[in-house]
């Protein structure tokens, strides 16, 4: 409990930043929103002459009208999505990694701590971390969505499962971030491997809607946790979201077995 | 019952070398000295005792259990520190103090206060506002606090003033004297003249000496001093002469062997001052070393 609560508190300011930028976010996205609605008709024509390779890329393809609640709120998310991300591999690549980078690993682990239980804080605490941010955006999300609709109709029950993914989405990003941090000697800087995984993968997902090829999406959990399909059906789509909730499995048990036999080197 | 147990630990970091089959004890109540120079193994044999890094082949025992397979309960009895220190630099002092002290078991506060005063130490700063010996002062409190029955210090004194080393080893014997077990790693000799009882020298990985500080020190080396008018190094080219230095007028060296022998030349020779001295520790070191 002790590492826990240590851990949160070094948190503490990052998921209050994180959590008011997402969420203002998320509002100044949604307050544009009545100016698409209002001249539906030109917002359409507007976007039909995007190509559509473009038009895919940046979320703006797919069944959904942009000019329909569901719609836009589908492509502002992806950016929601991609801050979430950023936010979650900064954590992933952090957790493990300080305490060698800042040399703090001489003391926390020569103190009458096993390893599994520091991981198990560390872990822990991390992932609350993005808990909370979690929640605190998603009210954001419910409440900009409520203030902006301009009398459109959606459907909130497939708002909250286009939410709930993130709870998947962050443990992806998380777990892959830790995973690199215990396989490689030393993490000299956080913000570029995190920024490199996740804009990576938002590439790579971006890539596959313009280009079409559907091999490429299924490395990307911007594709697995896609939000057009959830926002439309208003379930994950199993055959993707899997893929992610394997490797998160598998990167939490590698990890887990690297950390237990990693050495801890000075200076 | 031994304090430490090494059992022919060896440690490889990939194929650079860290450790060979060290394997030597600590007796439970004594304070060990462990010295060597940069490089030899020093840090490496401390990291695994502590579970920081993992042997390649061999095993260690601390109170008679396995240093990995129990570490954790092992670590509720060991105090660490650190040659160089790093602590969480947000962190006040008393903050990270009693994160510290919250590791274990028992109430560790008034232990902590006492430290602390006995080191002269600011409790209200942060830690990124100390300079070096300040840090190192909280690395002593940190390590000692729980008042642990296995004391491990790898290279404990540097940066620390030496009106602050003597009182560092003033509670260190004081420690000692209450029944803990002392681990000392240096590769400063005179400090562990004055505090070990035992030594074991390591270099390039290996254990090449184990030895009371007292043997270690006789050893039946002798370091003469030669003045005259006109000396002639020559004669004194005997077996058990080494390190001959100087010239006409002063000799130095050392000598270990048969004391008639030596005096037998030096009477044959004209000399105005002869001084016999006990060799420091420094310098019988610098013989293991050659």
């Amino acid at each position: 409990m002790n590492i826990f609560i240590y851990e949160m508190k070094t948190y503490q300011n990052s998921i209050i930043i994180w959590s008011l930028s997402i969420s203002a976010l998320m509002l100044l996205f949604m307050a544009i929103y009545p100016t698409f609605a209002e001249d539906a008709a030109l917002m359409e024509s507007i976007l039909s002459n995007f190509p559509e390779e473009f038009a895919r890329a940046f979320g703006m393809g797919g069944n959904l009208s942009l000019t329909s609640v569901p719609g836009y709120f589908k492509f502002i998310f992806i950016y929601i999505q991609l801050a979430i991300s950023i936010q979650s591999s900064n954590y992933g690549f952090h957790f493990l990694s300080v305490d060698e980078r800042e040399l703090t690993a001489d003391f926390i682990m020569s103190k009458p701590v096993s390893r599994r239980k520091l991981v198990i804080s560390k872990f822990s605490a991390a992932f609350s971390g993005l808990i909370i941010t979690n929640t605190i955006t998603t009210a954001a999300g419910l409440i900009s969505i409520e203030l902006f609709r301009n009398g459109n109709s959606y459907d909130a029950g497939n708002i909250l499962v286009l939410m709930s993914s993130t709870f998947f989405f962050q443990l992806f990003f998380l777990s892959a971030g830790m995973l690199v941090s215990v396989s490689v000697k030393k993490i000299r800087s956080v913000l570029a491997y995190s920024m490199g995984l996740a804009f990576g993968m938002y590439i790579i997902s971006a890539l596959k809607e313009a280009l079409g090829m559907k091999a490429l999406g299924y490395i990307s959990p911007f594709y697995h946790f896609e939000p057009g399909y959830m926002i439309e059906f208003g379930k994950y789509n199993m055959e993707r979201a899997s893929i992610s909730f394997a490797f998160i499995i598998v990167s939490i048990v590698v990890s887990w077995n690297l950390y237990m036999k990693r050495d801890i080197h000075s200076l | 019952m031994h304090a430490i147990e090494f059992h022919k630990l060896t440690k490889y970091y990939g194929k650079a070398r860290g450790i060979i089959e060290v394997d030597f004890n600590v007796e439970e109540g004594e304070i060990f000295g462990f010295i060597g120079p940069n490089g030899a193994g020093k840090s490496t044999a401390i990291r695994t005792i502590l579970g920081l890094i993992f042997p390649t082949s061999g095993s260690a025992d601390i109170f008679g259990r396995d240093c990995i397979k129990y570490g954790p309960e092992i670590r509720e009895n060991i105090g660490y520190l650190p040659s160089e220190v790093f602590y969480y630099e947000k962190m006040k002092v008393i903050d990270l103090l009693k994160y510290s002290a919250g590791f274990y078991k028992k109430d560790c506060t008034k232990r902590l206060y006492e430290l602390a005063d006995i080191m002269e130490l600011d409790l209200k700063r942060r830690i990124e506002d100390l300079s070096y010996g300040n840090k190192k002062k909280v690395g002593i409190v940190q390590g000692l606090l729980h008042q642990p029955k296995l004391i491990i210090l790898d290279e404990p004194t540097s940066g620390l003033d030496p009106l602050m080393q003597q009182k560092f080893f003033d509670i260190i014997s004081e420690e000692n004297s209450k029944g803990s077990t002392v681990f000392f790693s240096s590769h400063i000799l005179a400090e562990v003249q004055e505090l070990c009882s035992r030594v074991a020298i390591i270099k390039e990985g290996k254990i090449i000496k184990l030895e009371d500080i007292k043997t270690l020190r006789q050893d039946n080396y002798k370091k003469i001093v030669v003045k005259g008018d006109n000396l002639d190094s020559s004669a004194y080219r005997i077996e058990g002469v080494s390190e001959m230095t100087g010239d006409t007028r002063t000799l130095n060296f050392f000598y270990r062997g048969d004391i008639n022998k030596l005096s037998r030349i030096i009477s044959s020779q004209k000399i105005e001052d002869i001084l016999i001295q006990e060799p420091t520790l420094e310098e019988i070191f610098m013989h293991y070393y050659k």
